[in-house]
């Protein structure tokens, strides 16, 4: 935390300030650095120090004007997809939790004695430095333009200015019986994203840009065109050339439209504008520091002001006769004064002007020289307005080298190209620029280790490769850890990756495939050494096959071969420490520390009755109840210590579990089929039915979804689950390893015309086989791609038996059918199962004192940790009194 | 802190802040369990080797107060519980993170702890 009494402040107005000119009395040699500002930049810079001296010889003071921790404005939109402020503040360790480091914050700084060498803050607080760091970075531009200043008029900048911003939409939205409209004035990098977050709180966006195209620093007419169609489609309205006049207000007192120059008005609920940023140079200015004319206080390539105990960094330094609003430049120019003020030798490289933005999944990215200002350079474009597609790469001009670039609607390259710039491209330019095919990537030379990849913390090519070669990194997340490469904006990881993975394989490393530090073997080797053994327990197979006492990964794939192999409930014969929470209450442990309860709805069938019961459990034990994408209903707000008398109440109006914690079958989604729909040809919901309660229950190596179709419309999906079933006139046909999610995957044809028999026997020998040979946590499409063979492989196995094992496998699965039971039920039989669902073993019925719930759309939800500070409407965890 | 070490040094007596919670028989090998006390939430853990370690109840990485429902196991001679939610996994002996899985380090609280005539009690001041 930061010390309420740093050593060497004082209060303005003391007889005798304390002087220690030399640094603390413990040690003379230590000097004191102060900065003033607490931004990324800041932080950069004092992380930067207090990392390269660890012998201390500077001591910190950051005094720091809001009243926060630095925080990550980069990423400032995110606090409206939910990101609190923790989530955007950044790192302590070398900052608030260092010793060596004061921070002084929600104080401004408002005087510079420069012969003293001393500063006085607003407070009255009195430091003095040695060094002086200027890290006070920008304001938000204002309009001079009537109406500027009216209630629901915003600037950008601040988490301060979105809170109110988020509180003022969250007003009108109540106030307004139709949606609420927005207008961003200025349509550069920073007006995209807020149009964006005014979308996300469901305005309706405009966006009014006065020059003739969106983000007009960084893309040609062309691409600025791309763009605007891009964001249309998008619902966000863009004007171009639309220069603002005029504000007025409604009979509410806040903005209600604004004139254009054009005479146009547009009505307007809430206004942001984002007309660029102004250096904050004022504490320069009244010290007497040279100050550039356009504004940013002038300093040479180490960063130093036209005084030399006083440095200026990030967006109010005045570089090359400019101050830049970026992030980017501002680590450098960090860097460049935490190495000269530890003895090195450092100089600013110029700016990198390079941006990437993507905004509701559009893609923009601008790099290098992408105006093509170079003499004689060539431009390469592909456009592709259906697509909503445009690139552009700028080279020299025998079009050998990279200057620059830029990509809209797609940049995916960017990560490729931007180490790139000043570079030899390796092959053709357009390989860059067409979409990637299936095989067909751009033939690109190895990257030169100078080439810089990570421009937000300087990282170059050569630093990750060392950092496998000499650091012993064997994966992304240990390079990412080690040189902070990718840690920022995260843009260039796809680029990380690949160099990773090349170095590594280069080094003849190939990725160890044993489950964890307890097992050698992977997943399918300890399947068959269980099922050859014949073990049932953790110790016994830890000890035979591994060592030590286990871990969160190989315990639960333990508790899963063993289910799989018939072992019985999963709470019996000491597996019950094996399961991960969700299997080991049964239920589906959601982020508060409540859980979800699931029970099965096969095929999605439900009686009128069924869903009487099932409602009445949610409002008697005042659940948020949302329909799932199984076709079935998850309650959700259980806590551990209900669960059994959720379970009792759905038990007894004929539900079992519906296994969603599992990684076992989840359900077996169906369309309604020949009995009602004109156009079915096949009974898709018994087939349904029949299949989930054949294979409920069955524990694999990840999750396991269904699908039934009753005709080749396809209305239940099914080529996007693990086994789809269509329904043709001439039978099943069969397809397999469809996957939804992070990898989509359309399942293949296994086989056609199946009567139902056969149909759920080669469903039986598919899922046997791949849970005997699958790896841990692996679903049926990445297992089918990696299998020898393939879909030709596979097909020999389970259909013609070409390794002599579908009796085993039959066997098997006849072995899990026989031996179901519903584990709810078998819990609530048992009073030493019923145990565990103790809240705490002192005060077994006692509700965990943390849970807090608020209203959203009539139901509850887990309040927000601002909704828990501010006291406001809570639901406290419901302790509603239930019948038995 | 196990019973190893504080059952000798630290025999609970009448006059210390040693507060009992439950019997070592309510508490199952590897599998923790949740204590309430004096509003603290704490979890306990009673391991293979008979041991028993307290540790806060609050997961550091989700602020959910569910650190007892982790699985227990082992990162080379540490006894560890790894987060249900996002698989942190903490030394179970010092509340040490060991695997932060790239985020920033929070360690967990621990409390010492003592048995006395089978009765699991815990210290209540922090250490």
């Amino acid at each position: 935390m930061a010390r309420d009494t740093p050593p060497k402040h004082s209060r303005h107005g003391d007889a005798t300030p304390s002087v220690y000119r030399d640094g603390m009395s413990d040690n003379t040699l230590t000097r004191h650095l102060v900065v003033v500002g607490a931004g990324m930049v800041a932080h950069r810079f004092v992380e930067s120090v207090r990392t390269r001296d660890p012998e201390g010889r500077w001591r910190i003071t950051v005094i720091g004007e809001e009243d926060r921790l630095p925080y990550d404005r980069v990423g400032l939109t995110a606090f409206f997809d939910g990101a609190t402020v923790d989530d955007l503040t950044l790192s302590r360790e070398h900052f608030v939790d260092d010793e060596r480091v004061s921070f002084l914050r929600g104080d401004a700084v408002v005087a510079l004695d420069r012969d003293e060498r001393r500063l006085r803050t607003a407070s009255g607080t009195v430091v003095e430095w040695d060094e002086l760091v200027l890290a006070t970075g920008s304001y938000a531009a204002s309009l001079a333009v009537d109406g500027f200043h009216l209630p629901g008029v915003f600037v950008y900048r601040t988490l301060d200015d979105l809170e109110s911003l988020s509180s003022w939409v969250a007003e009108r939205k109540g106030a307004l019986d139709r949606p609420v409209r927005g207008i961003v004035v200025g349509g550069g990098l920073l007006g995209l994203e807020a149009a964006g977050a005014l979308q996300g709180m469901d305005v309706e966006a405009t966006i009014i840009q006065s020059s003739d195209r969106l983000m007009s620093a960084q893309l040609d007419a062309a691409g600025g065109e791309a763009l605007a169609r891009l964001i249309g489609a998008r619902g966000i309205e863009v004007r171009t050339e639309t220069i603002t006049t005029r504000l007025d207000p409604g009979p509410h007192g806040g903005v209600a439209q604004l004139e254009f120059r054009d005479g146009s008005l547009a009505p307007a609920d809430v206004v942001i504008f984002t007309v660029g940023v102004r250096p904050r140079d004022e504490l320069a200015r009244i010290s007497g520091l040279k100050v550039d004319k356009r504004g940013g206080v002038i300093v040479d390539a180490g960063c130093r002001t036209s005084d030399p105990s006083i440095h200026a960094i990030g967006e109010v330094a005045a570089m090359e006769g400019r101050c830049v609003g970026l992030v980017a430049p501002g680590y450098a120019m960090a860097e460049v004064v935490a190495t000269r003020l530890l003895g090195g030798e450092a100089e600013f490289p110029g700016y990198d002007l390079s941006t990437k933005l993507k905004l509701g999944g559009v893609d923009v990215a601008s790099f290098g020289d992408a105006f093509g200002e170079t003499p004689g350079a060539l431009d390469v474009v592909y456009a592709d307005p259906v697509a909503g597609v445009y690139k552009k790469l700028v080279l020299s001009d025998d079009a050998s080298i990279l200057l620059g670039g830029i990509l809209v609607g797609d940049a995916t390259a960017y990560a490729s190209l931007r180490p790139l710039i000043g570079a030899k491209l390796g092959g053709d330019p357009s390989a860059y620029l067409l979409p990637e095919t299936d095989g067909a990537r751009p033939a690109t030379g190895p990257l030169p280790d100078e080439a810089l990849v990570c421009s937000c913390n300087a990282v170059s090519a050569g630093r990750i490769r060392s950092a496998v070669t000499d650091d012993g990194c064997t994966d992304v997340a240990g390079v990412k850890a080690c040189t902070k490469a990718g840690a920022a904006c995260g843009s260039c990881l796809p680029l990380v990756k690949r160099l990773v993975g090349a170095e590594l394989e280069a080094a003849g490393v190939t990725l160890s495939s044993a489950l964890c530090e307890h097992f050698a073997s992977t997943r399918a080797q300890l399947f068959d050494q269980v099922r050859v053994a014949g073990l049932t327990t953790f110790s016994e197979i830890v000890t035979r096959f591994g060592t030590g006492r286990g871990c969160d990964i190989c315990k639960p794939v333990v508790a899963s071969i063993l289910a799989s192999q018939g072992a019985g409930h999963v709470l019996d014969g000491g597996r019950a420490s094996l399961q991960d929470t969700n299997d080991h209450v049964m239920a589906n442990l959601q982020k508060d520390g409540s859980y979800s309860v699931v029970p099965r709805i096969p095929g999605g069938e439900v009686t009128p009755e069924g869903l009487l019961v099932i409602g009445q459990v949610a409002k008697d034990f005042g659940l948020y109840t949302k329909i799932t994408g199984g076709q079935r209903i998850d309650l959700f707000g259980a806590r551990l210590e209900q669960l059994p008398e959720i379970w009792q109440r759905l038990v007894d109006g004929g539900f079992e579990s519906g296994h969603a914690y599992g990684k076992s079958l989840r359900t077996v989604k169906s369309c309604v089929g020949s009995t009602w729909c004109r156009f079915g040809v096949q009974d898709s919901v018994g087939m349904a039915v029949e299949l989930e309660l054949r294979y409920r229950g069955l524990r694999s190596p990840h999750k396991l979804k269904l699908g039934v179709s009753g005709c080749a419309r396809e209305c239940a999906e099914a080529r996007g689950k693990d086994v789809g079933v269509i329904a043709t006139e001439q039978g099943w046909n069969l397809y397999v390893g469809g996957n939804g999610g992070f990898t989509p995957r359309h399942a293949q044809l296994l086989a056609e015309g199946l009567d139902s028999e056969t149909l759920i026997r080669t469903i039986d020998r598919f899922l046997m086989y791949y849970i005997r040979t699958a790896d841990r946590l692996q679903r049926t499409a990445p297992w089918l791609e990696e299998l020898e063979g393939g879909l030709d492989a596979l097909r020999a196995v389970i259909i013609d038996d070409s390794l002599g094992i579908a009796d085993d496998l039959d066997a098997a699965m006849a072995l899990h059918v026989d031996a179901y039971e519903d584990e709810w039920k078998a819990t609530l039989d048992d009073p030493e199962k019923l145990k565990r669902f103790a809240s705490f073993v002192n005060a077994p019925t006692t509700p965990d004192p943390s849970l807090a719930y608020t209203a959203e759309r009539g139901q509850p939800r887990p309040a927000t940790d601002a909704e828990r500070e501010s006291g406001g409407v809570l639901i406290a965890g419901t302790t509603l009194e239930v019948r038995r | 802190m196990t019973i190893a070490d504080t059952a000798r040094t630290m025999e609970p007596n009448r006059t210390s802040s040693w507060v009992p919670v439950c019997r070592v028989d309510d508490l199952e090998v590897e599998r923790g369990a949740a204590a309430l006390i004096e509003g603290d939430q704490l979890a306990l853990f009673l391991l293979h080797d008979g041991s028993i370690h307290a540790v806060q109840q609050r997961d550091p990485y989700s602020g959910a107060y569910v650190m007892s429902r982790g699985i227990v196991g082992s990162r080379g001679d540490a006894p560890t519980v790894a987060s249900p939610m996002f698989k942190q996994v903490f030394d179970l002996r010092t509340g040490t993170c060991l695997d932060t899985l790239g985020k920033e380090r929070h360690d967990l609280r621990t409390w010492p702890v003592a048995v006395e005539h089978g009765i699991v009690h815990i210290r209540k001041d922090p250490r």
